[in-house]
């Protein structure tokens, strides 16, 4: 069939299914989007910045598992969604990111708008084209999607000039790709397979180490029936949690620079690393030297660059986290002696009750971690909870009782702040039947605060909870504890009128002071219908704790909060 | 752990970029290149790069598999049992004892290959460590200008 390259485009979308696409048009895309303009098989959002419209189309892949796609123009445009794409990498998030090019003719000489968007994103994406005829374009949208969503998820660019999207060609759609140079492995070595839980079956210290490509894998419910089926006690990292549930007795909790005493402890004395799905981030690991003497590892993970990258392994396993451990339940079923371990959940109990995750819930001002602790209370499993970058998400990740995965969406590789609001539109529009809540800080709200516009045009009822201490929080912190108090450009007193922000732009403000009038604010957003903003005033100087300094071994953990409740 | 010389070959699809995002993993990751050539494999759609890095343990398992990442990527071999050659260009001024030169052009599988009115030029084809003993050996004839072309190698 005979059409433009910008049709194309349009009925690559819709053959891979997509639902929605979130954009900004200009020059170098318009003829996509007048395209867009002539069809209604898909949607799309029109986000106030490019930025904003990688991180909604991150969001939405996040929340459903499906492939995400944001189109944006050349120049600027692209630029802008560069941050975007670098999150997405940093996290495995499966995108497509169609961005237009000045003409074919142009290119090189410096155009208007022009820059070089296949160069700039190549350390930032998992693959990208710039499309040099419109007889590759069908194939190169099809590989796209593929390349997106196999193996490893991850953003693909698709550049494509001007002159291209505006030229006939014959389209048709390729059933299947054929790539001699990727092929991803998902089944796993048997042998490998056999051997560890050879190992598992004779440790006596296991210890589950869930990483975010659990959730990738969709492979929650499989590791669940594995832990459950050894008592093998589990620790999350940030990306991972919900994958056990937080009522899940055998999850020991969140590991890493901000994670739980018990959690951290078990890493420190385990004689068995189970990691899948992970990949010994420098914030799980603390101390390279001092990280699990003790243990032995078995990686899974389908990116065999990431076995071995940080620590030695024992038991490599290159496949697909749920295709392995299904391969895993039968043979441990025979074999695995729950009571065997029953001293190490033991110990790790021990820990748990000597440091527990807790701070000092007193005096007048509300402390942030109560916040989180009420959303629990309040919604539960029923929330879709994003994140900005700081404090407010390493509490959000701590206190919150996340029951599922793809309930948690944060930017945990890059740690972009202004991620939190624009991927919650993302998920909102995903989820259409959850309550969306961004948790944020009054740093982070800022750096996307324009998508106010977008989610009040939508009618998005994403609600943000701000964590506001006038600080650039996590910094401030940082600076408390390693600058002498010297507190260099983090004090952000000086701040807008949030409920009169969220008003003009067509939302709802509320200002928060007290524990009541919290729950008051909650209760109408969530009735209100539309986006909001909860301006909680919290307490300026409360610090996230437990905490590994920067560089040290993780067993040694700044740990109690001092100051003590009067009376 | 000790750093180790290695030679590693690439086959890659023949296509735009693939250059670019070999040669940017290694900038980006902070991997060391001592030399690198490509070439398109004769009768295919693939070309062949030969690089040459240095690393510790850790550093070679991680270019290779990083490289084997790449999606452009077919093949990647880590060179043990290989036939590994060099060529050098090598500038004298026609002054220069050119038979003494020649001479010792012939033990590195070379000759002069170039003479004019002013220079000549010598050449040499051997493995990487004797073109560099190639080179100290004519240092006191003052070449004028030496061009070495990178590895190439084959697994025997």
């Amino acid at each position: 069939m005979k059409m433009s390259g910008a049709q194309m485009v349009c009925e690559a979308i819709i053959a891979e299914g997509v639902d929605t696409v979130f954009g900004y048009p200009g020059g170098a895309i318009m003829n996509v989007y007048d395209e867009i303009y002539k069809q209604n098989a898909f949607r799309h959002i029109l986000t106030r910045h490019e930025q904003a419209a990688v991180h909604a189309a991150d969001g939405y892949a996040r929340a459903t598992g499906r492939v995400g796609v944001a189109m944006v123009t050349s120049g600027p445009g692209f630029t802008n969604a560069v941050t975007g794409l670098a999150t997405a990498y940093m996290d495995s998030v499966p995108l497509v990111v169609i961005s237009g090019q000045v003409p074919l003719s142009l290119i090189g000489t410096d155009g208007f708008q022009e820059v070089d968007a296949v160069g700039i994103s190549r350390p930032c994406t998992k693959h990208n084209y710039l499309v040099h005829s419109i007889e590759d374009l069908p194939r190169i949208l099809k590989e796209a999607f593929y390349i997106a969503r196999s193996g490893r998820p991850g953003p693909v660019l698709v550049d494509i000039p001007k002159d291209i999207t505006g030229e006939i060609g014959e389209f048709v759609y390729p059933e299947h790709v054929d790539l001699p140079t990727y092929k991803p492995r998902y089944k796993g070595n048997d042998r490998q397979i056999k051997k560890a839980v050879e190992a598992i079956v004779n440790a006596k210290k296991p210890l589950l180490y869930l990483g975010g490509g659990v959730v990738l894998s969709n492979a929650y419910e499989s590791i669940r029936s594995l832990a459950e089926m050894g008592q093998i006690p589990a620790v999350e990292t940030l990306m991972a949690r919900g994958v056990m549930g937080a009522k899940n007795p055998l999850l020991i909790g969140m590991l890493g620079m901000h994670g739980s005493y018990a959690a951290n402890m078990a890493m420190s004395e385990t004689d068995l690393i189970i990691a899948l799905g992970a990949r010994f981030d420098d914030r799980v690991t603390g101390k390279l030297s001092e990280f699990a003497r003790y243990a032995d590892i078995i990686h899974v993970d389908i990116d065999p660059a990431n076995i071995g990258k940080l620590v030695d392994v024992d038991y490599p396993i290159v496949g697909d986290v749920k295709t392995v451990v299904d391969k895993m339940l039968p043979m441990l079923e025979k074999k695995v002696d729950p009571d065997r371990y029953q001293v190490w959940r033991d110990i790790l109990a021990r820990y748990d009750e000597l440091h527990p995750l807790t701070y000092n819930d007193c005096g007048d001002v509300i402390k942030p971690q109560w916040v989180i602790e009420r959303l629990g209370q309040l919604l539960g499993e029923k929330a879709v909870i994003t994140s900005d970058v700081g404090q407010h998400q390493m509490w959000a990740a701590q206190f919150y009782p996340f029951d599922r995965p793809r309930q948690w969406i944060n930017s945990g590789g890059l740690g972009t702040m202004g991620y939190g609001f624009p991927a919650a539109l993302g998920a909102q529009m995903g989820q259409p039947d959850k309550v969306v809540v961004n948790i944020t800080g009054d740093g982070s709200i800022l750096m996307n605060v324009q998508e106010l516009v977008t989610a009040a045009e939508n009618k998005l009822p994403v609600i943000n909870v701000i964590l506001n201490n006038h600080f650039l929080g996590m910094v401030r912190q940082w600076q408390t504890f390693f600058y002498d108090k010297r507190y260099s450009e983090t004090d952000l007193s000086f701040q807008p009128d949030w409920k009169l922000l969220a008003e003009a732009c067509g939302g709802a403000g509320y200002d928060v002071t007290t524990k009541e009038e919290f729950d008051a604010a909650m209760e109408a957003a969530i009735a209100g219908g539309k986006v909001t903003f909860v301006n909680v005033a919290v307490d300026r100087f409360e610090n996230v704790l437990p905490m590994v300094p920067a560089g040290g071994a993780l067993y040694n953990m700044l740990l109690e909060h001092k100051e003590q409740c009067d009376g | 752990m000790d750093k180790v010389r290695r030679v590693i070959s690439v086959i890659v699809a023949n296509e735009a970029q693939v250059l670019a995002r070999v040669s940017g993993l290694f900038a980006g990751r902070g991997y060391n290149i001592d030399s690198l050539t490509v070439a398109p494999i004769p009768g295919s759609n693939f070309s062949h790069m030969t690089i040459v890095t240095r690393g510790n343990r850790r550093v070679i398992e991680q270019i290779v598999k990083q490289l084997h990442k790449l999606i452009p990527t077919f093949k990647v071999i880590e060179h043990e049992e290989m036939v590994e050659k060099e060529m050098v260009l090598i500038k004298f001024s026609i002054e220069s004892p050119i038979a003494e030169i020649q001479a010792l052009c012939q033990a590195y599988n070379g000759n002069i290959v170039n003479a004019g009115p002013d220079m000549f030029i010598a050449m040499a084809a051997d493995e990487a460590s004797r073109i560099a003993h190639f080179i100290d050996a004519v240092e006191r004839y003052q070449p004028v200008e030496i061009v070495r072309s990178g590895v190439v190698a084959m697994e025997r």
